[in-house]
């Protein structure tokens, strides 16, 4: 059972990942994790600044219990689950590229420490970075009416070609900021 | 207790996502780096599988749990729509190495800085909300 510890390989979180949409498919719904961030700010009352958010966001109440187990989820995951703060190993380049750009936890963290550690609430580079991160993963989902279990699952999984357009953007999108804006940033 | 059962669907796929590594930024990258296979590894096992339960249902017009017949509403079509918005999550995606989904399992395993992407995501849904009738969709 030690393998449990051990990051997992990348076939079991495909599975988890399927079994997760075929569940939710026999509960008579649809995997779409970002609809939460809509019902969430109808629930903050973003319905009185505009038409969007006007909409019986009670019948979405499943939806957020399943965002409430995905926290619970990642909760038993880190503390449960794993060892050695769940580092992530990485091939010897990606290290290397990574420490060029200033990232010193590559292989030692689950996300960078530089990102994520406590310190990033005292620099007002990494908040904002983070925000900026956030807001246009917010926007772009809303947007493209889906995030990546909406659309790279859901969606490609009944052949359809505007999820199809939709994951060529997220990887259009994800190709220049690593590639192009990460020199510029870090 | 159907309750229950959504809080329990999401709980295992809050593990699967961060024990996979798919809620890593560092995964994130190298994906976009084309460094390593694990993440085009666990996209390409879920919707293998997802394309085969999603293709027997239809065949064999399979009912839910409650007997409903499972129906697949198709997405209206549009380019713009999906292309610019994709990018944009795109941009963020790599940013902040985590999309929806990562964000929340990332919170649960107390990696508190993720709140300031959560409350960036919660503001670009609003900002999408008010400024969507000057784009194009």
């Amino acid at each position: 059972m030690h393998w449990i510890y051990e990051p997992w390989p990348w076939y079991v979180g495909g599975i988890f990942i399927a079994t997760t949409l075929v569940l939710l498919l026999f509960m008579g719904k649809t995997f779409g994790f970002s609809s939460n961030l809509r019902t969430m700010c109808s629930m903050m009352g973003a319905g009185k600044t505009c038409d969007f958010f006007c909409f019986n966001w009670k019948a979405q109440t499943w939806n957020l219990l399943f965002l409430v187990g995905t926290i619970l989820g990642g909760w038993i995951a880190y503390y449960f689950l794993s060892v050695d703060a769940a580092a992530i190993p990485l091939g010897e380049n990606t290290i290397q590229k990574l420490s060029e750009l200033g990232f010193e936890s590559a292989g030692k963290a689950y996300v960078p420490t530089e990102l994520f550690g406590e310190e990033a609430f005292s620099s007002i580079k990494t908040i904002l970075l983070l925000l900026v991160a956030g807001f246009f993963v917010g926007f772009g989902s809303r947007y493209a009416g889906g995030c990546t279990s909406g659309h790279a699952i859901t969606g490609l999984s009944n052949f359809q070609l505007p999820s199809l357009i939709a994951v060529v953007g997220f990887f259009i999108g994800g190709l220049i900021m690593v590639h192009l804006i990460f020199p510029l940033l870090f | 207790m159907k309750k229950i059962a959504y809080l329990f669907v999401g709980i295992l796929f809050g593990i699967g996502m961060f024990k996979s590594g798919a809620s890593s930024w560092f995964r994130i990258y190298e994906m976009f780096q084309f460094d390593s296979f694990h993440m085009y590894g666990i996209m390409g096992t879920a919707l293998t599988l997802a394309v085969l339960a999603t293709q027997i249902i239809k065949r064999k017009k399979s009912n839910d749990f409650s007997g409903n017949p499972i129906v697949f509403t198709p997405k209206e079509k549009s380019v713009p729509r999906y292309l610019i918005g994709g990018i944009f999550f795109g941009l963020g995606w790599a940013l902040g190495g985590a999309c929806p989904g990562p964000m929340f399992a990332l919170l649960g395993a107390g990696f508190y800085p993720i709140i300031l992407a959560i409350i960036g995501a919660l503001l670009g849904t609003w900002f999408y909300g008010l400024v969507k009738k000057w784009l194009p969709h």
